[in-house]
């Protein structure tokens, strides 16, 4: 029996609790788990930790759950689409935790491979590495980054099958497969949910094992942030 | 006139070797694209996950699958490649990228630069611009020479938080195009119609005039 497959968001979030520190994938709007963020929304979990590149905009994405004041912190490397955003923050409601974007995807990455922490030369000298153990090799400084894992993850990827493994499209797929190995519990919407054997092991971006739930999602919007075109 | 963003987009576009891969950051950065000679065959890396990224696409080509770093819609060249950001800045830190442009609020003439944060007023982050100029094997800032009142952005010490610590080999700014030495920045190239004097004193830091110093020409 297949204890994987959920019928949608809602049967597979249900156990997403208050105080937990959730794993977004995504960059900006792409790639994000629509399904997944609608439903922490209509759920109303409150005092989140949300480790992710970003925050959404101020009306879609994560500032779903900012503008419903879901979220107690943001770990993030940018998040200046979002004025609500700095304004959480100005006023000292949102705590947030600045992090390289290199640093955060080696972090989500080492946390789902059982690597507690890494040295890396990026921060070196700046506010970053404040507090942070700093160790020379070679004749240059690193620092230590802490691995990050999540009780939960929530992941997007293009096709599933029903195992859950995953296949990715083009840059949709940014931080989503370290998240797939870095949550307790990863849930995973896919736009295409195919029965096992499916899907060509050769293409497979992330194999099932690192996926506890998967369910096929629904009313995909994509939102574009910079729509830029070349003129004819 | 000092340069147009054009004209310091162009003028770093001269850096780009034949087979580099190169990363552009937001802003004049972006535009270096544009003056890249078709003839030199040039990876663009976009550090959301994309090695080989082409232009804006045409209307019918839009996918919202397909972005840059600063979330614009782009496309994918032939021999293009999609990974991870994991891998992508194993990429960058790991020294593969051949260059990395980016923009700066303040450079020292130590080559430190401040990029990220003003505190009290922008608070937006660093996106991958700490990784990039720690990793990649060289870094170039494309900037404004100074600020809006006239002070200098080539700073004795940076005065805002730090993006990276003696990281910058070369400026081109509005005015010219600076190298930053142990010994601080030397003005090898000015714009057309300044002097050397005249960048010498727009720069707070500690500046030289190289030798062979010229005019730019467009």
């Amino acid at each position: 029996m297949n204890k994987k497959v959920f019928q949608d968001a809602k049967s597979a979030l249900f156990d997403v609790k208050d105080g937990m520190t959730l794993i977004v994938g995504g960059f900006g709007l792409c790639g994000i788990p629509e399904n997944c963020i609608a439903t922490l929304r209509d759920m109303n979990v409150k005092n989140l930790t949300c480790v992710s590149n970003n925050a959404g905009v101020d009306d879609f994405g994560l500032g779903q759950l900012l503008q419903q004041r879901q979220v107690k912190k943001m770990i993030s490397s940018y998040v200046g689409e979002n004025a609500l955003f700095e304004k959480l923050y100005m006023n000292g409601e949102l705590e947030l935790e600045f992090c390289p974007q290199g640093t955060l995807a080696e972090r989500i990455r080492a946390g789902g491979a059982g690597i507690a922490g890494f040295y890396t030369p990026t921060g070196v000298g700046t506010l970053v590495a404040e507090g942070k153990e700093i160790k020379t090799f070679d004749g240059r400084e690193y620092v230590l980054e802490r691995g990050i894992k999540g009780d939960f993850a929530f992941v997007k990827a293009w096709k599933g099958d029903k195992f859950g493994n995953l296949i990715f499209r083009k840059t949709a797929r940014n931080f989503n497969p370290m998240a797939a190995t870095a949550g307790k519990i990863t849930v995973v919407e896919v736009e295409e949910l195919v029965e096992i054997g499916e899907l060509d092991p050769d293409q497979i971006h992330t194999p099932g094992v690192y996926v506890q739930r998967i369910f096929k999602g629904s009313g995909y919007e994509k939102r574009i942030e910079q729509r830029t075109i070349q003129k004819d | 006139m000092p340069l147009t963003r054009e004209q310091i987009a162009q003028r770093i576009a001269q850096e780009v070797e034949d087979g580099y891969c190169v990363n552009l950051g937001i802003g004049i950065p972006t535009l270096v694209a544009n003056y890249i000679p078709k003839q030199k065959a040039v990876m663009l890396q976009s550090e959301n996950g994309l090695l080989g990224m082409g232009p804006f696409p045409k209307e019918k080509d839009v996918d919202a699958d397909l972005v840059n770093a600063g979330k614009q819609t782009v496309t994918a060249l032939p021999g293009a490649s999609f990974f991870s950001s994991a891998d992508s800045f194993a990429m960058i830190r790991g020294g593969h990228i051949d260059l990395t442009v980016l923009g700066a609020m303040e450079v020292d003439e130590s080559g430190s630069i401040a990029n990220w944060m003003v505190p009290g007023k922008m608070i937006k982050g660093m996106g991958g611009a700490m990784d990039l100029v720690a990793g990649a094997r060289n870094v170039i800032v494309a900037m404004q020479h100074t600020d809006k009142e006239g002070n200098s952005k080539l700073r004795t010490k940076c005065t805002l938080p730090l993006t990276g610590v003696k990281c910058i080999k070369k400026i081109v700014s509005d005015f010219g195009v600076i190298e930053v030495t142990p010994q601080g920045f030397v003005l090898t190239e000015y714009a057309p119609d300044l002097t050397p004097e005249k960048v010498l004193a727009a720069t707070e830091g500690k500046m030289t005039i190289a030798p062979n110093c010229k005019a730019m020409t467009f």
